[in-house]
């Protein structure tokens, strides 16, 4: 039973600010990802509750207790890190037992645990081998079992599969969701990679500069983004933003096409790309570059001289040049203040 | 061409080190088992028969046994001091690498100065009134000072030499491995057993063959500090080729430091041992 509690932990290095004042609460047994760029804090926020950063400022409970001012050991925690850390002086047996030998657990209890974990993450057949000959992912298949073993209440993942190639990633993919669910422990799970944010979490925390921009799950995520950043970071191709001119009473122009639209003095007109389809009325798209995809076909054109993609059904193969109407799915509209950038 | 490039850039050191390093090495060899224009091995047989031998023999081990794992000890506490500095590590690790640049003659000089007869101990102990007035510190009749004295100046002058290549190790292991140690539970201590310093054993290895070999060789600390009275076999080796005038048992001397020098070699080797697919 662990729910962690972040409440506004800030971490500056020198003048730089790498954590603004965040809060975020995850539930018991929740699979979260904290999902962001490259120097969004994902990482350092995760480090910070390992305890191998200490917060400038703010406070981390685990379980109902502060553990803040705790090292590592103390925390009931247990990490995969991004390039694994397999101890290279130990066989893999020694490695998945490392946290269970420096809990002085007796031998027969270390040998039950090493080999059901090592069972379930089937590497079983490599227990006597060092991990200078084992191949990446059998690395990453060592590395989670040695979290696993220590069956602890929560699990760290910092960027997990980035080092593997993609195909393998697909099928670690899958495997660590089994794994983790049946494994009831909380899960925090860094990762860059929006796919396997979507794929993986019950919640996903979108980071961006330093702040979390939206916690939600990934269907919420992805259709209501809270953020422009959001909807322009997730999503492959990300949303479209048109600019969108008052036409009064809730009316927008966007594009010589009017909209219903929020009551706000300003306002920036979002839609997904597969939320587009051509008919007779729509937004007046000139197409520059048509890709055939196979499922469907992604098209990148010129709406009023801003870029706009489009992914249409596959049997629409226009060429660069034409010109298409592309009507929006009324409901799928999404609107953004552009000072603020949040969603209105 | 190309393919014996690499070859013809040898050339200069494999003949340097022929000349220098093979040629002599050679000559020694060739003189400890040759006396009077035969092959013989009386050199050895004077040797060891000598009453000094097996004394100086003893006191180099005793000496090698004694130093070195003090200043493995202090090299690893040193070296990890240094690896956790934030700031101020370089000017630390050359403060602690000074008597590096120090020759062991003039070390054992300074640490005479130390423990002669008017020297800084000496009017340290008259000058509290521990004693009355200055005492023989090194003479024959207290070898057990002279012994500490000859270990404190072998321990101040080349405990950095370890230190400097066990930092270099420590540099190499990448943070991540003292992370997921401190994750999974280490304290401390265990971190640094469990840790740190089986993935050290490479250039512990280094830090020690070099440190063992150079003890085998201790002479300019010994001579300064003891004179005749603590007999080592490189000063032995010197007494046979400048003062006896015994050109071939000083080179059988010169074998025996070769061959403990290779057996101890061996045996660090061994005992640090990494094994294949086990390395970083």
């Amino acid at each position: 039973m662990a729910v962690i509690e972040i409440k506004q932990v800030a971490k500056t290095f020198g003048s730089f600010t790498a954590l603004h004042s965040v809060d975020l609460t995850i539930a018991d047994q929740e699979f979260m990802v904290l999902l962001g760029a490259s120097g969004c804090g994902k990482t350092t926020l995760l480090r910070i509750i390992a305890g191998l950063e200490t917060p400038t400022t703010g406070e981390v409970w685990i379980g109902g207790r502060r553990v803040d001012h705790l090292p590592p050991r103390e925390r009931g925690i247990a990490m995969v890190f991004q390039n694994y850390a397999v101890f290279p002086h130990l066989t893999v047996f020694e490695n998945i037992a490392f946290g269970l030998r420096m809990k002085k657990m007796d031998q027969a209890e270390v040998t039950r645990r090493v080999n059901r974990t090592a069972e379930l993450m089937h590497i079983e057949q490599l227990l006597k081998r060092y991990s200078g000959e084992l191949s990446g992912g059998q690395r990453q298949r060592v590395a989670v079992a040695r979290a696993l073993a220590m069956e602890p209440d929560v699990i760290l993942m910092d960027e997990p599969l980035s080092n593997l190639d993609a195909l393998l990633r697909l099928e670690m993919r899958a495997e660590l969701k089994g794994v983790l669910a049946e494994s009831k422990t909380t899960t925090i799970y860094v990762t860059h990679d929006q796919v396997e944010a979507m794929s993986l979490a019950d919640r996903i925390s979108v980071m961006n500069g330093g702040r979390i921009v939206q916690a939600a799950n990934p269907v919420e995520v992805y259709r209501n983004p809270a953020a422009r950043f959001v909807g322009s970071f997730i999503g492959n191709p990300p949303m479209n933003f048109l600019k969108a001119e008052p036409a009064g009473a809730g009316k927008w122009q966007v594009a010589g096409q009017v909209f219903d639209g929020p009551a706000a003095a300003a306002a920036e007109f979002a839609i997904r790309p597969e939320d587009l389809h051509p008919a007779e009325a729509g937004l007046p798209a000139e197409v520059r570059v048509v890709e055939p995809l196979g499922p469907h076909t992604l098209i990148t054109a010129s709406v009023a001289g801003q870029p706009f993609r489009a992914v249409l059904e596959s049997n629409l193969l226009p060429a660069p040049g034409d010109m298409l109407r592309l009507a929006p799915v009324p409901d799928r509209i999404r609107w953004f203040d552009p000072a603020t950038q949040s969603a209105l | 061409m190309p393919r014996l490039l690499p070859y013809l850039l040898l050339l200069p050191a494999t003949a340097f080190l022929c000349l220098f390093f093979l040629y002599p090495f050679v000559q020694v060899a060739h003189d400890s088992v040759m006396r009077n224009g035969v092959y013989t091995l009386e050199n050895f047989s004077r040797m060891a028969g000598h009453w000094k031998f097996s004394t100086a023999f003893w006191n180099t081990m005793i000496l090698a046994a004694v130093v070195v794992p003090i200043q493995l000890a202090m090299a690893l506490t040193m070296a990890s001091i240094v690896t956790k500095l934030q700031r101020g590590r370089s000017t630390i690790l050359y403060i602690f690498a000074i008597p590096l640049g120090i020759s062991d003659l003039a070390a054992g000089l300074i640490w005479l100065s130390v423990f002669e007869q008017s020297g800084f101990l000496n009017s340290l102990l008259v000058g509290l009134g521990i004693v009355d007035r200055p005492i023989l510190l090194l003479g024959y009749q207290n070898t057990w000072i002279i012994f500490i004295a000859i270990v404190l100046a072998e321990v101040w002058r080349a405990t950095a030499i370890m230190m400097v290549i066990l930092v270099a190790g420590m540099g190499l292991i990448p943070k991540e491995y003292g992370e997921a140690a401190d994750v999974f539970g280490a304290s401390r201590w265990q971190k640094f057993r469990r840790v740190t310093l089986p993935m050290l054993k490479p250039s512990l290895q280094t830090a020690l063959i070099l440190r063992v070999i150079l003890a085998f060789e201790v002479f300019a600390v010994v001579v300064a500090l003891g004179g005749t009275q603590l007999p080592v076999l490189m000063s032995e080796t010197y007494h046979w080729q400048f003062a006896m005038q015994e050109r071939g048992v000083a080179a059988a001397f010169a074998m025996v430091i070769l061959g403990v020098s290779v057996a101890f070699t061996i045996l660090i080797l061994r005992l640090l041992h990494v094994p294949k697919g086990a390395r970083v």
